[in-house]
C-alpha cells in the first residue's frame, strides 16, 4: 500500500469526521432539558465525540477495504462480489428456504405477539413492494404515489364491510377492483409522461387521495377515521372469546382453548398467502405477452410502438395491476387494524415502499424481501431510540448504495432460458 | 401499395417534410437517399405513425393510414426497423423476437416464424438466451430486422440498416434484405446514407433534399445521374 494512498485516505476520513461533527453537533449534542420549568440547553459532547469518531474510523475502513483498494476501475469490491456470487448460485434455495421458514414461523418458540406483529408488518411491506415492483421494476414507471392505492383498498374494504356487512372474502376482490380502477384513473392523464414528470404527478395523486379522504367527511369520517371494521373470519368462523348465541367460533369448532394468538396467526397466514400470490403472479406474467410488453416499454418506447405494442394499454394495465395488489394489501391492513384514518397513508409510506423496491434492485423479487427485512427490521430495532430511527433508516440506505449501487440484487436473470438443442 | 402524397410533418415549429410524394409498388425495393437532416427518418416515422403528418395523405392497400396509431399500422402489415436498431438491450434475444410477434396473432405463430428468422440470420439462434445489449452492432441489426419480420409484414420499413456496422456485415445484411424481398415477397422501403449500396439494391430510388423529393428514377439511373454522383456517391466510388 503506497504512502500517497494512505495519506489521502486519512485526509478523506478526517473530512468525513468534520462533516459528522457539523451534522451531529447540533442534532445530537445540544439537548433541551426542562430544569425548574425552564428550558435549558444541555450539551452532550461525549456522545457527539463518539459518533464523530465512529464516522471517521468507519470511513477510513471503507476507504481501505473497498473504495481505493488496488484502485482497479470497474471491478466490484470484494464484499459485493461475495454477495453477488452467493445470491447467484444459491438464489433458488434461499427463496425456497425463506418460504418454508415463513410457513413454520408462527410455531417457532420465540414467535410471540411482538414478533408476529413485526412479521405481519414486514409481509405487508413485502407485498406492497412486490406490487409496486410491477409498476417500477417491470414497466419502468416511477410511481411515488403508490400509497394512494393502498388507501383506496383499505377504505373501500372498510366501507363495504361496515355499510353492507359483506365478508372479508367478498370485500377483498372488490377492494382490489376499486384500487385497480383508480390505477387506470391515474394512468390516463399520465400516459404521455415519463421519468421525473411522471414521478411528480403520481406524487400529487397520492396526496390528492389523502386530502380527499381527509375532507370527504360524510363518507370517510375525515380525520376521525373509520372504526369498527369487521375482523376477518376463518371461513365463517369468527375469532371471539365470547361468541353470540348460537354462533360457532374458531376455537369451539376445532375444540381448542381460546387464545388471541389464533387470530394473529390467521392474519399472518392471510398476508403470507396474499404476498405469495402477488409474487407468483409477477413471476408468471413476465413470461406472458403483457409482462414482456411492460419490460419492453421500460427499455424503449419508440421501438415498442414500431413493433405494434400499444403503449397506452400496456401502461394502463401496469398501473391497474400494480394498484390492484396495493388495494389487496390495503384491505388486509384495514381488517388487521380495525381502524383506519388518512394518517396511515402519508407520503412517507410511499417513500418507504419506493425505497424498498429501489434498494432491492429494481425488478428483483428477492431483492424486495431482503431490503424490506433490512429497512423495516432496522426501524423496528431502533424503536426504543425514537429520534434516531430515521437516522438509522437513512444510514441503511446509504450503506446499501455504497456497497450495492444498483440495489441489493442488481443482476436480474433473463426471463427466458432455453435448454440447449441437440 | 404505399402511396404518399403531399405529406408535411413538423417538429414543433420546424417543418421537416414539405410535401413529399412517394409511391411504392407491391414487391419492389425502393430506396430513399439524402443527406443528414433531409427528413428521411422523419418520413419513415410518419409512415409508421410515430410522428403524425400535419398535411397530406398516406395510403396503404387502399386505406388511409395517416390518422392511425402505430400499433394499428403494424397490424395492417407495415413493420419498421427503427434507426439505431433500438433493440431491448436488457431483454433476451428471444424476448425481443417474441415482442416482435406480439401483434401477429398474439404471438401464437412464434415457433413457425422464428424458424424463418433463424434461417435468415443463423447467428440469432445461437444467441437466444443472451441479452440484446451484448450482441455486436451487426447482430443487433439482424435482430432488429428479424424482430420486425416476426410480425409477418407485407411491407418492411428499414431506417439506415448500415449505420455503425462493419462493412463485411453490411454486405451480409443487404443480401438478407434482398432475400426477404425476393423469397418472402415482402415489399421493402429503405432509407440509407450509404447511397451506392442502397441504389444498387433498389428497383427504384428517390432523393430527398430539405424535405422535398428532388429526383426519382430507377436505381441504375440514379446511380449514373451526375448530380447524384457528385452529391452522394463520391465517397462511395473510391
Amino acid at each position: 500500500m503506497n504512502k500517497n494512498f494512505f495519506q489521502s485516505s486519512i485526509k478523506d476520513s478526517l473530512f468525513t469526521g468534520l462533516i459528522a461533527l457539523a451534522l451531529f453537533g447540533p442534532i445530537v449534542g445540544l439537548r433541551t432539558v426542562a430544569v425548574n420549568e425552564a428550558l435549558v440547553v444541555q450539551p452532550k459532547w461525549l456522545v457527539v465525540g463518539l459518533i464523530v469518531l465512529a464516522c471517521t474510523i468507519g470511513r477510513f475502513l471503507i476507504n481501505i477495504y473497498t473504495f481505493k483498494k488496488e484502485q482497479r476501475r470497474g471491478e466490484p469490491s470484494s464484499i459485493s462480489k461475495i454477495i453477488t456470487n452467493f445470491l447467484d448460485t444459491k438464489g433458488a434455495q434461499i427463496a425456497l428456504g425463506a418460504v418454508i421458514f415463513s410457513v413454520i414461523f408462527p410455531f417457532m418458540p420465540f414467535a410471540d405477539r411482538y414478533w408476529m406483529d413485526i412479521a405481519i408488518m414486514m409481509m405487508t411491506y413485502i407485498m406492497l413492494g412486490w406490487g409496486l415492483n410491477i409498476v417500477i421494476g417491470l414497466a419502468g414507471l416511477l410511481d411515488l404515489g403508490y400509497v394512494a392505492f393502498y388507501a383506496v383498498g383499505a377504505y373501500s374494504y372498510a366501507l363495504f364491510a361496515i355499510h353492507f356487512g359483506w365478508s372479508f372474502w367478498i370485500c377483498l376482490p372488490l377492494a382490489g377492483l376499486f384500487a385497480g380502477l383508480f390505477g387506470i384513473l391515474l394512468g390516463f392523464p399520465v400516459l404521455r409522461l415519463r421519468g421525473d414528470y411522471l414521478a411528480i404527478v403520481t406524487l400529487a395523486f397520492g396526496e390528492m387521495i389523502r386530502i380527499l379522504l381527509l375532507n370527504w367527511y360524510d363518507l370517510t369520517k375525515g380525520p376521525d377515521g373509520l372504526t369498527g371494521i369487521p375482523r376477518p373470519s376463518f371461513f365463517g368462523l369468527p375469532f371471539k372469546r365470547y361468541p353470540d348465541e348460537g354462533v360457532e367460533t374458531f376455537h369451539t369448532f376445532f375444540g381448542l382453548e381460546y387464545s388471541p394468538m389464533q387470530r394473529i396467526i390467521f392474519l399472518y397466514y392471510l398476508i403470507l398467502i396474499l404476498a405469495l400470490i402477488t409474487n407468483f403472479f409477477t413471476i408468471k406474467i413476465r413470461k406472458l405477452p403483457v409482462g414482456r410488453a411492460w419490460e419492453a416499454l421500460r427499455e424503449d418506447e419508440i421501438a415498442c410502438k414500431s413493433l405494434g405494442v400499444n403503449p397506452r394499454n400496456t401502461k394502463l394495465t401496469a398501473f391497474a395491476v400494480g394498484a390492484m395488489f396495493g388495494g389487496f394489501a390495503g384491505s388486509f391492513f384495514a381488517t388487521r387494524q380495525a381502524f383506519i384514518s388518512p394518517e396511515s397513508f402519508t407520503f412517507i409510506e410511499s417513500a418507504i415502499i419506493v425505497a424498498i423496491v429501489v434498494l432491492g434492485g429494481m425488478g428483483s423479487q428477492t431483492g424486495v424481501v431482503l431490503s424490506t427485512i433490512f429497512l423495516i427490521g432496522l426501524i423496528e430495532v431502533f424503536r426504543d431510540f425514537e429520534s434516531y430511527r430515521m437516522i438509522a433508516f437513512g444510514g441503511a440506505m446509504v450503506l446499501i448504495m455504497v456497497f450495492r449501487p444498483k440495489g441489493i440484487l442488481a443482476t436480474r436473470k433473463p426471463t427466458i432460458t432455453m435448454r440447449k438443442e441437440k | 401499395m404505399l402511396n404518399i402524397s403531399k405529406v408535411e410533418t413538423f417538429y414543433g415549429n420546424i417543418q421537416a417534410l414539405r410535401g413529399v410524394d412517394i409511391k411504392v409498388n407491391n414487391g419492389e425495393i425502393v430506396a430513399l437517399i439524402g443527406s443528414n437532416g433531409a427528413g428521411k427518418s422523419t418520413l419513415l416515422m410518419t409512415i409508421s405513425g410515430v410522428n403524425k403528418a400535419a398535411k397530406g395523405t398516406i395510403n396503404f392497400d387502399n386505406k388511409n393510414i395517416e390518422n392511425l396509431t402505430p400499433h394499428e399500422i403494424v397490424n395492417l402489415g407495415i413493420s419498421q426497423v427503427p434507426e439505431g436498431r433500438r433493440i431491448f438491450s436488457r431483454l433476451t434475444v428471444e424476448d425481443n423476437l417474441r415482442l416482435g410477434a406480439s401483434s401477429n396473432n398474439k404471438g401464437k405463430n412464434f415457433d413457425e416464424d422464428s424458424k424463418e428468422v433463424y434461417d435468415l440470420f443463423p447467428v440469432l439462434r445461437d444467441r437466444l438466451t443472451q441479452r440484446g445489449g451484448t450482441l455486436s452492432g451487426g447482430e443487433q441489426q439482424m435482430l432488429a430486422i428479424g424482430r420486425a419480420m416476426m410480425a409477418r409484414p407485407k411491407m418492411l420499413l428499414l431506417d439506415e440498416p448500415s449505420l455503425g456496422i462493419a462493412p463485411k456485415l453490411v454486405n451480409q445484411i443487404f443480401i438478407s434484405i434482398k432475400n426477404i424481398n425476393k423469397e418472402k415477397g415482402v415489399t421493402v422501403f429503405l432509407v440509407e446514407q450509404n447511397a451506392k449500396k442502397a441504389l444498387e439494391l433498389a428497383d427504384r430510388g428517390y432523393v430527398l433534399v430539405n424535405g422535398n423529393i428532388n429526383l426519382e428514377g430507377s436505381g441504375k439511373d440514379l446511380l449514373n445521374n451526375p448530380d447524384v454522383q457528385s452529391a452522394y456517391l463520391e465517397g462511395g466510388k473510391k
